[in-house]
């Protein structure tokens, strides 16, 4: 079996970090995986994407035109990439700053206000971790708790900051709940 | 120690901080700099040498200088900068010393894009600078090899005295993958004592060693050229690495494919022999020397109708998968550059058009 | 009594290829000489240029390295960086230096390299057979400046030891000539200087030598040493530049 799963957004909304996160709970999960960036030019200030495959045997081609999943943070990279995902597969959109629907019928649609849960756990840069969270939770790709620890790792450095992505974690894992028993 | 997840430009840094290497000359460029900066940060933990350089050019020469002085040294860089340390490359083979260059091409010609490819194959397999002269070349198809290869680049290039290549496209330098870094493929560096100009008193002899590439005599210098020749057979003997993938089945096509092509190449065979269709491919490890038997006996499998080319270059590759191959089975090429990687459905469609 | 006058053990047996009248056997035994007295002979690495001094490794006794063409700056980044116990010396002339490897010296002396550079300025290309260098004087005729040397069309002489200088990273740099006794043992003065201050891992040091090219410049011997004397001493003043102790002002 093999996932792949597409985060896309503006250059800053800590893209690349969302799928490296993704990338590192699913490793040591004992998964096979491989973590694509997009590079170049586009890195600044533009779109920012990139790709995590997982699956249980190596890894294959790294260049994937049909993700199983994406993860869309902004409208530009909604518009661009909803076409690409695999019938069946799921999208994540990020309804805080994407005003629109998916206009497709076979595919999984997640909606989570990932900015707004963000600015009420008190930090908008912390959107990412609740949409990562919101779209664990939905696909279970992962545990949570795996996400939770990758997470406390990736901010080692800055401890100070994990409080409040656990909370962002928490939140985004809460969203979706919230949605299904709705 | 277990797996961690790394991009492999990082990890072509630690590997060869492992592979007890810790001299390292640079100049940024897209898409390797993460070399530089993650050495640059790394390298003075471990009392290491980083520098950077001025220009590619003086690198190469940062590079020579270190290598004759009897010290592992390495760089990385991409494909416009690889030119010009080619003129560098081309007097430390004349010189015999050993050291490692790491290519994390992108397209060309002339300044090219930044996206993965596979446009220096000729260059580095045969001709990276003037003279006559071999780099042995190893290509990497995913970030735990080119930590491998790293370890296995420098004893390489000692037992060679020659420099050694390896030759990744900007996927391998960018994409993050889970590696191990193992000790156990640690190999300690040779006694250069005979040849380094390491100062005579580290010697502790009055004989002075000299290095250099000028050879006025031609006895001399045709001496020296037979000699730099046999140690390029000696490599086609000894050092010749590939992998075969699925050769055992009745396979119709044969691919040569390496580097991240080779793994799109892997995904498009397993597709097909879902598909009923078996297809088999021979991915070089080593580029030079070239895995030339075992390509033409893999093209001479009995099913086998046709051999496919496949990279991320206009036909490189094809010139040595053609000579391998001596005419026994049509040879076809297949490939984009400019940072388009074919997907597995492209290089599918391809490989049908071979059987139909 | 011992010797008065004895070869120095840097120096080999080797007779030189250079021409008759030229000043690189003088500069060589200067350096011999100075390697001698600060007994560093078993860890010096010496870089011999592309140019007429190209087999200078044939005349020295320690280990060598050659170069390629205005690149020995960069070889001896790589060996002092990787083995600061070593004491090394780039030998080069004004083509090897100021023209195709000025890009080289200048970064090497701002980043304060501690090794040393003997340049060799005869303004002319030797070895390719008298060409213009970009040391070569206002109307000296060279093979390619057959009617004298345009300064409307190619500039002036460089003054590589005054461009060094102007540079804030801390160095000793110096101009003398061979061209005369008097001036020979300032020049042996500042030789040492500068292995001294490498020994002492003090500082980037660079020696200019203002030389003589009979043979390219279509002189005799002497007509040359007069000719350097009247002709180039006036635009390439002798003297240290530049010591650590005092770095020009940063103004």
């Amino acid at each position: 079996m093999q996932s792949e799963t597409q985060f896309a957004g503006f250059g800053g909304q800590g893209i690349l970090l969302m799928g490296k996160i993704l990338a590192h709970a699913a490793m040591e999960e004992g998964f096979e995986v491989a973590w694509v960036p997009s590079y170049g030019p586009e890195m600044r200030g533009g779109t920012a994407y990139c790709t995590v495959v997982i699956g249980d045997r190596p890894i294959g081609s790294p260049i994937i035109r049909n993700p199983k999943y994406l993860v869309a943070m902004n409208l530009p990279s909604l518009e661009k990439f909803a076409p690409t995902v695999k019938p069946g597969g799921a999208i994540l959109i990020n309804t805080s700053l994407i005003p629109v629907d998916v206009e497709r019928e076979d595919v999984t649609t997640i909606k989570v206000p990932a900015v707004d849960i963000a600015k009420e756990v008190g930090n908008v840069r912390a959107a990412n971790i609740v949409a990562l969270a919101a779209f664990v939770a939905k696909t279970g790709l992962v545990p949570l708790e795996r996400i939770r620890s990758c997470v406390e790792e990736e901010f080692s450095a800055k401890p100070q900051l994990i409080p409040l992505n656990m909370k962002a974690l928490q939140r985004g894992e809460a969203a979706v709940a919230e949605r299904e028993t709705a | 120690m277990g797996k961690v997840l790394m991009k492999g430009n990082e990890a072509i840094g630690e590997a060869a901080i492992r592979a007890g290497c810790l001299n390292y000359f640079a100049y940024p460029i897209t898409p390797q700099s993460e070399v530089a900066e993650y050495l640059s940060r790394r390298l003075p933990e471990v009392g290491g040498v980083f520098l950077q350089g001025e220009s590619e050019v003086a690198v190469s020469y940062m590079i020579f200088g270190a290598a004759a002085a009897g010290e592992r040294v390495f760089t990385t860089s991409s494909s416009p900068g690889i030119s010009l340390m080619s003129e560098g490359i081309s007097y430390i083979a004349g010189a015999q010393c050993p050291a490692v260059f790491v290519n994390i091409m992108r397209g060309g010609p002339g300044l090219g894009g930044i996206l993965p490819s596979q446009a220096d194959y000729l260059q580095a397999t045969k001709s990276i600078g003037h003279g006559d002269f071999r780099l042995l070349v190893m290509a990497p198809a995913g970030v735990q090899e080119a930590v491998e290869m790293m370890m296995r680049a420098f004893p390489l290039a000692e037992k060679y005295r020659n420099p050694v290549m390896i030759l990744g496209d900007g996927l391998i330098g960018q994409m993050m993958e889970p590696v191990e870094f193992r000790d156990d493929l640690r190999i300690e560096p040779t006694n250069k004592d005979e040849w380094a100009t390491n100062g005579m008193d580290t010697r502790g002899d009055n004989r002075r060693n000299l290095v250099k590439s000028l050879y006025l005599d031609p006895d001399e210098l045709n001496n020296h050229n037979l000699r730099l020749k046999e140690k390029y057979e000696r490599m086609k003997r000894e050092e010749v690495r590939y992998e075969a993938y699925r050769t055992e089945t009745d396979y119709r096509v044969l691919i040569v494919s390496y580097g991240t092509m080779s793994r799109v190449c892997r995904t498009a065979i397993d597709l097909l022999a879902e598909e009923g269709l078996p297809v088999a491919m021979i991915r070089p490890q080593t580029l030079f020397p070239f895995p030339e038997d075992a390509v033409r006996e893999a093209a001479a499998g009995k099913s086998c109708r046709a051999v496919a080319s496949i990279e991320m270059s206009m036909g490189q590759m094809l010139e040595d998968v053609e000579r391998s191959v001596q005419g026994k089975r049509p040879v076809r090429w297949y490939g984009k550059c400019g940072g388009d990687v074919p997907t597995p459905e492209e290089v599918i469609a391809f490989v049908r058009s071979l059987i139909d | 009594m011992g010797k008065t006058f004895a070869k120095p053990e840097a120096l080999s047996d080797a007779n030189t290829h250079y021409c008759p009248g030229c000043t690189h056997g003088v500069i060589h035994r200067l350096v011999a000489e100075v390697i001698d007295e600060l007994g560093i002979r078993g860890r010096t690495v010496g870089i011999a240029p592309v140019g007429c001094a190209v087999l200078a490794y044939n005349y020295f006794t320690f280990d060598f390295q050659e170069a390629a063409h205005g690149r020995a700056p960069a070889m001896a980044t790589g060996i002092k960086r990787v083995r600061p116990d070593l004491m090394v010396f780039t030998y080069q002339g004004d083509g090897d230096l100021a023209s195709i490897g000025m890009g080289e010296i200048i970064h090497a002396a701002n980043r304060g390299e501690k090794f040393t550079t003997v340049f060799v300025n005869n303004a002319v290309y030797g070895m390719t057979g008298g060409q213009m260098a970009p040391t070569t004087m206002p109307d000296q005729r060279t093979t390619t400046s057959p009617f004298g040397r345009n300064v409307e069309e190619v500039g002036m002489p460089i003054r590589v030891a005054e461009l060094l200088a102007a540079l804030q990273t801390p160095a000793y740099i110096a101009r003398q000539a061979v061209i005369h006794p008097k001036f020979i043992k300032k020049a042996k003065r500042c030789l040492k200087a500068a292995f001294t201050y490498q020994l002492e891992n003090r500082c980037f040091s660079f020696v200019e030598m203002i030389s003589t090219c009979p043979t390219n410049w279509g002189m005799t011997p002497l007509q040359a040493l007069k000719w350097a004397e009247e002709t180039m001493l006036p635009y390439y003043p002798i003297g240290e530049l530049k010591t650590p102790e005092a770095t020009p002002a940063s103004n």
